[in-house]
């Protein structure tokens, strides 16, 4: 084991004849935080997705935890602590908080041998989860339908962490939020850090990385451009790869390179 | 008791409120309406709505629809008079038309689940397996004689007919499995928002297959209830039965679009149907207006629980008084 919780070696994926993804590795160690960026199509949904089961590799391999992981739904994926909060939440707008936290493992007790939801409970247990992460929203019981952006989010993140997850994959965290919702959002992200679960951040908004983040990777057209660690970059650099798709510090190293320059359509 | 309490209570129990004012105005006029024995026979009546009702509830919570339901009551029904005529107990007879309605109705769950809308195929359905109920049958009702059926159809318990009886008792059965577990939920999970349901792992095509099984089970079930009341199987039965199914669930207050669903609102939906049709006769008025009144109830209905309902809630929510609910 080397100390990386997660593991991706020479991920490939395609979509008929779109290959979205082409040899991509990415590896995470214990806690650390990881901004994916890249311009729109660059793979770094896809690349979350493959990791949090919700779609499956055509070639490669992960490795979480020292383990050989391959997820075909995402349940198995959250059985192993990788949760991930979707763009638009992925919330049942008819649905209570409670329910949409606990939807696909709800808490049951059993009535006369039948398996019946236990909805006290998972009342409570929800109430508990969003509070212990110092958010709010006006009733576990309410329908998602009838809550504010911020407070869906909310419910989103009380569910992708109050099942102790190992890995917290953020697809935008940010978009559409107003400054004290953001602020809310980083702060969960530096918790999460304390407490020893690594987070990935796709995001567009490179500040956010830069303020609670360690690590960048820069993807562009389902590649891997380059690494960087937060103290060692500055926008400016980071910008140039997403735009070019080519890491200048690697070209540097390699001078033969600078005469042949792989196009950046 | 504030004004946007009440509006809400008005838009979401509408259809409760309704039943019970229609109730109130007939028994103001029409002395027949107000007895034991016009309040039972409409129940009866409603029996076979309310028992497929169930089922088409949870096939709305996934966003479906099943037409098919009309056609496979003609299949059982045929299918029950002749292996009765065989000699087959009714006592075998019985689960095994369930289980055949409950096979029709995973076979249309699996081709849906293949990607193909659910109105084509249980529109494909209803057309063959009523193709089938005839061919079966060559086109003839053949009588029931059976003492099981002739109490199934006919029979009471303690003055509650059995129809009626084994409507309640499927609709305590929905509303526990739709309310209380898992399988309930993730049924409205997946007409909520599909994606999001898939995301968190739940098994869809299982989802799917499962509630139009349910659904073709009851339609079985509510088909021997037909067949008993009728004492015959015929090819003709449950001809347009789809609709009045369809129109109960929706005035009851399910969705068509998934997520939302109530039995409780099914069972009244299915009774308020009957009691306007019933009503209206016992008026003397023209049956054709019952269907052109029914028609007019359906749309408002829908109104209320599409346009009214979500303009009324959010109203209701921006209101500081009402904070949770």
């Amino acid at each position: 084991m080397t100390g990386n919780y997660v593991e991706m070696r020479g991920i490939t994926k395609t979509f008929g004849a779109v290959t979205a993804l082409s040899d991509v590795a990415l590896n995470l160690p214990y806690g650390g935080v990881l901004g994916l960026i890249g311009d729109n199509a660059a793979g770094k949904s896809t690349l979350m997705k493959i990791l949090a089961g919700s779609i499956s590799h055509d070639h490669g391999e992960i490795t979480i935890n020292g383990e050989q992981a391959a997820f075909t739904n995402p349940i198995g994926a959250r059985e192993a602590g990788i949760e991930m909060i979707y763009q638009d939440f992925a919330l049942v707008p008819e649905l209570t908080v409670a329910q949409n936290i606990f939807l696909g493992r709800e808490i049951t007790r059993s009535r006369a041998g039948i398996r019946v939801l236990d909805r006290d409970t998972m009342n409570s247990r929800a109430e508990e989860m969003i509070g212990a992460l110092g958010l709010r929203v006006p009733a576990v019981t309410l329908p998602v339908q009838a809550l504010s952006g911020g407070q869906q989010q909310a419910v989103a993140i009380a569910r992708a962490t109050g099942f102790e997850a190992k890995l917290v994959i953020m697809d935008e965290p940010t978009a559409n939020l107003g400054a004290p919702a953001i602020e809310k959002v980083r702060e969960t992200i530096t918790r999460l850090k304390s407490s020893g679960v690594a987070v990935i951040i796709i995001s567009h908004r490179l500040e956010d990385i830069f303020a609670v983040g360690d690590r960048f990777m820069v993807m562009k057209q389902g590649r891997v451009v380059g690494e960087r660690d937060v103290r060692d970059t500055d926008n400016a650099d980071l910008v140039e790869m997403i735009v070019t798709g080519q890491d200048p510090r690697k070209v540097k190293a390699r001078p033969d390179q600078e005469k042949v320059p792989t196009s950046a359509t | 008791m504030d004004k946007r309490t009440l509006a809400v209570f008005f838009v979401r129990y509408g259809m409760f409120i309704a039943l019970a004012l229609w109730m109130i105005g007939m028994s103001l006029s029409s002395e027949h309406f107000l007895t034991m024995t016009n309040l039972l026979n409409v129940s009866r009546q409603a029996a076979p709505i309310i028992i497929i009702g169930v089922g088409m509830t949870f096939v709305m919570a996934t966003a479906g629809i099943d037409l098919s339901v009309g056609s496979t009551v003609a299949l059982v029904s045929v299918l029950t008079a002749s292996w009765l005529v065989l000699g087959v107990p009714a006592v075998v007879v019985i689960p095994l038309i369930v289980i055949a309605g409950a096979a029709i109705g995973a076979l249309n769950g699996f081709v849906i689940t293949l990607g193909v809308p659910a109105f084509v195929v249980t529109l494909a359905t209803l057309t063959s397996v009523r193709g089938v109920a005839f061919v079966y049958s060559n086109g003839y009702a053949v009588p029931i004689a059976d003492p099981v059926f002739v109490w199934i159809g006919r029979g009471d318990v303690l003055g509650i007919n059995t129809p009626f009886l084994i409507a309640v008792i499927v609709a305590a059965l929905g509303w526990f499995l739709l309310n209380r577990t898992r399988f309930g939920l993730h049924a409205l999970a997946t007409g909520g928002r599909e994606e999001a349901a898939r995301v968190m792992g739940l098994s869809i095509n299982r989802i799917k297959v499962m509630v139009y099984a349910l659904t073709g089970a009851l339609a079985g079930l509510a088909g021997v209830v037909i067949s008993a009341r009728l004492s015959n199987g015929s090819p003709n039965a449950g001809v347009m039965l789809e609709l009045e199914v369809i129109a109960a669930t929706v005035l009851g207050g399910t969705s068509l679009f998934g997520g939302r669903a109530t039995i409780m609102g099914t069972v009244a939906g299915a009774l308020l149907i009957n009691f306007v049709r019933n009503g209206l006769n016992l008026l003397g008025v023209n049956p054709y207006w019952v269907q052109v009144v029914t028609g007019i109830i359906l749309v408002i209905a829908v109104l209320m629980n599409t346009v009214l309902n979500r303009k009324v809630e959010s109203w209701a929510r921006a209101a500081p008084e009402v904070k949770s609910s």
